[in-house]
């Protein structure tokens, strides 16, 4: 397409300067009936040509649209992300209720095979976008509609909410990592695991700072009491290369800056300020890594 | 066909026609103006000095997108900033200025002494403005909207918008659309009835014909975002639930009705551009625009073929195929209309002989950057681009293309060309020429790269972005071709100032033109036409015998116009005009009162109508004779009966 | 001075009736704006309806029939009155117009009274779901229209009695009739979807 209509703009381009050129250089015709007739065939012509084109690019157009949104069924793996104000939910569904994952902000996929992702929004309307992996798909509340990817190739791959949701609009990432099938196999398994319990004196203390304080009342862990819903879900989160959906490196120093005032990197995301006192902050911070 | 030569009027005539038409200049006489030349002055500069305001607000975007991750604006002022950006360019610059060459130039054009219903012009006027100033009030005291000039819901309903900022929004719609119907029904009552006789339908200059389709359109495309404004508003202030989830709303029916609009009103913009460029490709080559039929069918076509493309803009939402294919056809197909149309200017330019003075130059400049933003239209009109480019800076750079390419630079042109007859005043051909340099390269500076930045996964309407996703260098370009936009505009207000100041005086026909503007001074007297003309052609000032007739007989003690047939502009009736009246300017005061009140209460649409009410009723009693208002008239009944024949007023 | 033609036009009438009038233009201008918000009003209604498994919702029963037919009736009979002062004010006969025009506003009065017994019987509030909300912008958008009707018509008809009179303000009695055509017949459609379509649907 870039192409066609490229040629097509320095062709018409070309006769604009062509035609001011014998302007100036022929006097004009003296707007008699011949000359009329043969522009009036020139533009029937280029009309013509026009018709063409466009004819072939609209062909062309809902052909790639087709074969880009057909959706495969058979053996794919679904995944239903449900956007917020300014993170992404993500959900493996399964047939067997718990073996369901649920994480935020990261997704990972197994090379070579369909995936079906399952988009709905919990709020404002978001667009979920991996431009090197498909085109986007708005997030709507009220609609769950179905989008198909596949990664042909290993790497990471970064996307971004793609329809402007307010403020930290700009802040709200994503990645897919597309891995291969026993390596994704495996990362599943782990992910369907609870979270591991604190071993040592100071995961301990992390885990009471955790439960104790307002973090269970927003954040899920799997396997312990917090079951808070209102932000991401935290049993894998150190896992998770980057911290509020790509706005920080994912390093103890990071998380530290995160929990102490996120509105710091993310002014008016949804989540508060936590003073904590230096040693509640570093076990905190040991216990969250416990959680792979 | 009368012959008499001592019928014509004389000194004294002359004097007393001007009288009876001059609008008086005291501070209460400049508020109750109803001369189109006035108010289409007034709309020229007032959209101009919106479209100055959002060029600063531009220049903000651009300063803060120059380096990632830069904190010059925060995100709360950035979206404030480039939601009121949009909203001024397309509700308080684009149209508004369309309609204020409309204004001014279409009863010219036509051979009238005034356009239809001046004081429901002089009332648009009132409302447009009131509106922007309320829209920049509420942006100063930090109540600016913030969710787009779309203002999707969920976002601007008010669990996720609780301040007033989504109810400026959805209320600057209401004024500005209520400005705009009002003038696009007084441009088609002055196109269809107050042409000079001769002016058959197919003598009718291309740009009154452009004004005309672009006023249906208004028509039918403004109630759309009317309803969703509405609806919003409702939904915000007594809790209604079109577009809520919750209680069975639905955020797509928004969308459906904003772009039923928004997609119409593009088009609203770009028409009377194209209206502009048949104009002048057909002055500057010196010959008529070749295909008049053509053009004109175009122009048509593309307006009926607008309303049917409103889904491109909602092809990531999920729509079903069939959908989908219908509306890729349809927005691929309206290109052809408008392909007509450069070719027959094409062929103009061929057979004719090229002038390069400055507007030729702005054509120019239009007819590239416009032929590359059609061409990325026609490219984003494919779904599976569509669905990688949609909202990011491939579609920024696709509109400002299409939009500046297809509307500024046909309105600078119009500028530089119209500049002599409405201030008598004469442009510098050299500042003009230094003027376009700057904007053209300055243009495509800013906006190509944003191409480029779009196809590298730049979204839109984000405040920053990372360093790492290596879109800085790209962004600073675009910056830079900002600076040289400020200084091409600069100088050009510098030009204005100083034309505007000298004593140079423009000639009436300085270009040499066709069309019925240029046959009288400039500027033009307060009558228009001293001599009121007749015309045998489409282009009457090339083709007019020297012995043309002119018209005779309108009183010059009222304001009295003459109205023709529709179809072929046979004399029909006379109607007298109003002086002027200062209630079109109390009415918008008491509607603004209402629409602002609006907003706090529901309470405010009853009490606040009842002004509305008193100040419509002062609007249109009639004056007592005595009063200086309407002569009596004879009292013989004058009027003939509904299916008498028109009167035999003489024929050409 | 003697090559130069004239037209002379000075024996033209001051006005003149129907579509040659700028009124019936102006007037027609309002009726295609106000007709489209109508058409796009009821096409968010049926839009409406295909977001949600019944209409109207479980536990909601359809608007009154009774006060919306009875409505309907009075409107459709307004138009005789509406075009008696019409064919005066095409006759230039002032006892005409001043008689039907009053008995206009006696219908007038009635169809906007009636019009508060329809709100209350619509058997559901604005605030109560997407449908209770499109039906209450449906009909309020028409109530806007037979309270300014009225209201415009009330003014010209106090004109017609105590003056001013020229001779154009006949034309204007016309396009008033002509605006309150559209009303009536506007409601048709609505009419049809706010009592019938929950019905049918």
């Amino acid at each position: 397409m870039l192409w066609t209509t490229t040629i097509v703009g320095l062709v018409v381009l070309a006769f604009v300067v062509v035609a001011i050129l014998h302007s100036r250089r022929h006097a004009p015709a003296a707007t008699h009936s011949t000359s009329e007739r043969s522009l009036a065939r020139s533009v029937y012509a280029a009309t013509g040509v026009s018709v063409l084109i466009l004819a072939v690019l609209l062909i062309a157009s809902i052909r790639v649209g087709g074969g880009v949104e057909h959706l495969e069924a058979a053996s794919a793996l679904t995944i239903k992300i449900v956007g917020h104000q300014w993170w992404w939910e993500i959900e493996y569904e399964d047939a067997v209720p718990n073996q369901r994952v649920l994480t935020a902000n990261e997704i990972h996929v197994p090379v070579g095979r369909p995936v079906v992702v399952k988009v709905t929004s919990r709020d404002v309307i978001h667009s979920f976008w991996v431009p090197n992996l498909q085109g986007k798909r708005d997030l709507i509340p009220g609609y769950t509609t179905a989008i198909w990817l596949q990664a042909d190739r290993p790497g990471v791959f970064r996307g971004q909410c793609a329809e402007f949701c307010g403020l930290q609009h700009a802040h709200m990432a994503l990645d897919v990592v597309a891995e291969p099938g026993q390596d994704f196999d495996r990362w599943l398994a782990g992910m369907r695991k609870p979270a591991p319990s604190p071993q040592t004196d100071e995961e301990r203390r992390g885990h009471d700072v955790f439960m104790s304080r307002r973090c269970a009342g927003c954040h899920a862990v799997n396997g312990t009491e917090a079951f808070g819903q209102m932000g991401p879900d935290l049993t894998h989160i150190a896992s998770r290369s980057t911290i509020g959906a790509g706005a920080l490196p994912n390093t103890r120093e990071h998380m530290g800056e995160w929990v102490k005032n996120p509105q710091v990197s993310k002014p008016g995301n949804q989540m508060p300020p936590n003073p904590l006192s230096d040693e509640d902050m570093r076990a905190l911070l040991v216990y969250l890594e416990l959680l792979k | 066909m009368n012959a008499a030569t001592d019928v014509l009027p004389g000194e004294q005539d002359f004097h007393r026609l001007e009288r009876t038409w001059r609008d008086p200049n005291s501070l209460v006489g400049w508020l109750s103006h109803v001369d189109h030349k006035s108010l289409g002055r007034r709309y020229l500069v007032t959209a101009f000095g919106f479209f100055l305001l959002a060029g600063v607000l531009a220049a903000l975007m651009r300063l803060q997108l120059s380096r990632p991750d830069n904190s010059f604006l925060g995100p709360d002022l950035y979206n404030q900033i480039f939601t009121t950006h949009g909203t001024t360019m397309m509700f308080l610059f684009a149209v508004p200025v369309m309609q204020g060459l409309g204004i001014y130039f279409v009863p010219l054009m036509v051979g009238a002494r005034a356009i239809a219903f001046p004081r429901l012009v002089a009332f648009s006027y009132w409302m447009f403005l009131f509106g922007g100033i309320f829209l920049y009030v509420s942006f100063l005291l930090n109540a600016g909207p913030d969710v787009g000039w779309f203002s999707y819901p969920p976002l601007a309903e008010t669990l996720y918008s609780p301040t007033k900022r989504a109810d400026v929004w959805a209320q600057l719609i209401t004024f500005t659309e209520v400005a705009s119907l009002a003038v696009a029904v007084s441009l088609i009552t002055t196109a269809f009835k107050l042409r000079a006789p001769g002016m058959t339908l197919n003598r009718v200059p291309v740009f009154v014909w452009a004004q005309v389709v672009t006023s249906f359109m208004v028509l039918f495309a403004m109630p759309a975002v009317m309803v969703a404004s509405t609806a919003l508003i409702l939904d915000r202030l007594v809790s209604t639930h079109f577009f809520d989830v919750e209680q069975r709303g639905d955020a797509l029916l928004f969308q459906h009705l904003f772009w039923f609009f928004g997609h119409p009103e593009v088009y609203i913009i770009f028409i009377p551009g194209a209206g502009l460029v048949s104009t002048l490709v057909s002055t500057f080559s010196r010959r008529p625009v070749f295909g008049y039929l053509g053009v004109v069918l175009s122009l048509v076509a593309t307006a009926f073929m607008g309303f049917g493309l409103w889904v491109h803009h909602m092809f990531a939402t999920g729509i079903p195929q069939l959908g989908r294919s219908f509306f890729t056809a349809a927005s691929i197909i309206i290109a052809l209309p408008t392909g007509i149309q450069f070719f027959c200017w094409i062929a103009t330019m061929w057979s004719g002989r090229v002038v390069l003075k400055t507007p030729m130059l702005w054509i120019l400049g239009f007819f590239t950057i416009f032929l590359i933003g059609g061409l990325t239209g026609v490219i984003l009109a494919a779904v599976p681009v569509n669905i990688q480019v949609h909202d990011t800076f491939f579609v920024v750079a696709h509109f400002h293309y299409v939009l500046i390419g297809g509307a500024v630079f046909p309105l600078f042109a119009a500028v530089y060309y119209w500049f002599p007859k409405i201030t008598g005043r004469l442009l510098s051909e050299r500042a003009a020429q230094i003027v376009f340099g700057l904007m053209f390269t300055g243009f495509n500076v800013t906006f190509f790269p944003m191409h480029i930045l779009g196809l590298h996964g730049m979204p839109r309407r984000i405040y920053t972005y990372p360093a790492a996703m290596g879109w800085g260098s790209l962004n600073l370009l675009a910056s830079a071709g900002a600076v040289l936009m400020t200084l091409g505009v600069m100088l050009f207000l510098i030009d204005v100032v100083r034309a505007l100041r000298s004593s140079q005086e423009a000639p009436d026909n300085p270009w040499d033109a066709s069309t019925l503007e240029w046959a009288t001074s400039s500027p033009p007297p307060h009558s228009n036409f001293l001599r009121p003309p007749t015309v045998a052609g489409r282009d009457p000032l090339w083709e007019n015998p020297p012995d043309q007739p002119v018209v005779v007989g309108l009183r010059t003690d009222v304001r009295d116009v003459l109205v023709t047939h529709v179809l072929d502009a046979e004399p029909d009736h006379r109607s007298e005009f109003p002086a002027p009246s200062i209630w079109p300017l109390i009415t918008a005061l008491a509607t603004t009162a209402l629409f602002i009140g609006s907003i706090f209460t529901p309470w405010a649409v009853v009490w606040g109508a009842i002004p509305v009410f008193i100040a419509t009723i002062g609007w249109f009693w009639p004056k007592r004779p005595d009063e200086g208002g309407t002569q009596p008239w004879p009292s013989r009944r004058t009027l003939p009966h509904p299916n008498e024949a028109p009167a035999a007023g003489g024929t050409i | 001075m003697s090559d130069v033609r004239t037209l002379d036009v000075s024996a033209l009438p001051p006005g003149a009736f129907g579509s040659r009038s700028l009124m019936w233009w102006g007037t027609w201008g309002l009726i295609l704006i106000e007709g489209t918000a109508f058409a796009l009003a009821i096409g968010a209604y049926f839009f409406l309806v295909t977001r949600v498994p019944s209409w109207p919702p479980s536990g909601v029963a359809p608007p009154n029939l009774i006060w919306g037919t009875v409505n309907t009736i009075v409107l459709l009979v307004s138009m005789i009155p509406n075009q008696l002062a019409k064919r005066a004010g095409e006759g230039v006969d002032l006892g005409g117009v001043r008689l039907w025009m009053v008995v206009c506003l006696i219908f007038g009065a009635a169809f906007n009274a009636i019009r508060v017994f329809e709100f209350r019987h619509l058997n559901v509030t604005w605030d109560q779901n997407s449908y209770g909300s499109i039906v209450w912008l449906l009909l309020g958008l028409h109530t806007t229209h037979i309270v300014t009707d009225f209201l415009d018509t009330a003014v010209l008809t106090v004109l017609m009695f105590i003056g001013p009179i020229e001779e154009r303000r006949y034309i204007d009695v016309e396009e008033n009739a002509l605006y309150w055509y559209f009303v009536v017949l506007a409601w048709l459609p609505i009419y049809g979807v706010i009592y019938w379509a929950p019905r049918l649907i």
